[in-house]
């Protein structure tokens, strides 16, 4: 049994479909659908790395990298938007984001 | 042969976390589970002979972004419970969606010639984080800045939004303090020998101007 390609990137699709079936039941929470965005992009990183590993090419883990970053920033600004949202609204229910002005 | 079963085993330990993410009734156990989730796939990184990118997956998402979960969820007073109700009726529809895509990804994936092996073995004797720095700082410096960039945006756009001016807090006012002049704060008096000096109660002018006008 050697590991193949297949493997790593059908355990990253598992993963996205998990990820995307998270933010689809935890329709109404704001912090379940960022932490089921991160588990998405971890499903990119790992696919990216896979080939990046079997194609023999360090490009992949470079581009992983960058999308660390973006994630790292998205949920920083992410973050701060829910405590934001929730000093104005007192919850952090997604249907209460009703008005453009907080 | 060791490879293969090191992976299954760490991505099951992965997909579990993921499990607890999306299924986890409190944000506090997919916290957790979300710990779970990035050391196993940190330990995959490894596997796949990505050793810079694993460790910096937990330094990032282990060691800085489920801290900051964490430190979100304890801000947040609220009952986490009632969330969870009201999606009963997008959730046939959705999980049927979701199942469609997942099957459609497996399929293609196991329909496609990925290669079977690693094609080129290379940089044996280099190690990883060399060969990521000889690409890096060459080939991609331009997005090696911007990334650094957004970084700095993402901190500005953090403080900008959730600072706010607290009118309960004393502060120092240094303008205040360096244009104190002598008369505000001194009164000469000359005694008469043997008399001493009576108590004198005296408030300085600027805090007497600002009684007067407040």
């Amino acid at each position: 049994m050697m590991l193949e390609l297949v493997h790593v990137v059908s355990v990253s699709a598992v993963l996205l479909c998990m990820g995307l079936a998270g933010i689809v039941l935890n329709r109404r929470n704001i912090i379940a659908i960022l932490m089921c965005l991160e588990l998405v992009l971890l499903s990119v990183n790992l696919n990216l790395v896979g080939a990046s590993y079997f194609w023999g090419e360090v490009e992949g883990q470079v581009l992983s990298f960058f999308i660390l970053t973006v994630a790292a920033a998205e949920l920083a600004i992410g973050l701060a938007i829910v405590t934001l949202f929730y000093r104005n609204k007192k919850t952090i229910e997604i249907d209460a984001a009703g008005m453009m002005r907080g | 042969m060791i490879q293969y079963l090191l992976f299954w085993l760490f991505a099951g330990g992965m997909l579990g976390g993921a499990g607890l993410i999306v299924l986890g009734r409190n944000p506090m156990v997919g916290v957790l589970g979300m710990l779970l989730t990035f050391v196993h796939a940190a330990a995959l990184f490894i596997l796949l002979g990505a050793e810079f990118l694993g460790l910096l997956m937990i330094m990032v998402y282990v060691g800085a972004i489920a801290v900051m979960f964490l430190f979100v969820l304890m801000t947040i007073d609220l009952d986490f419970g009632t969330l969870r109700e009201g999606f009963a009726p997008y959730l046939p529809l959705g999980l049927l969606l979701v199942l469609a895509l997942a099957a459609e990804l497996l399929v293609a994936v196991y329909a496609s010639g990925l290669p079977k092996e690693v094609m080129i073995v290379n940089g044996d004797d280099v190690q990883n984080i060399v060969q990521l720095g000889r690409v890096l700082f060459t080939d991609y410096v331009v997005p090696f800045q911007t990334a650094g960039l957004i970084l700095l945006t993402a901190m500005i756009g953090a403080i900008v939004l959730t600072h706010r001016p607290r009118s309960d807090v004393r502060r120092q006012d240094v303008g205040m303090q360096i244009f104190r002049a002598k008369v505000d704060a001194m009164v000469k008096v000359s005694p008469a020998v043997g008399a001493g000096v009576k108590p004198v109660h005296w408030t300085p002018k600027s805090v007497a101007k600002k009684a007067k006008k407040s």
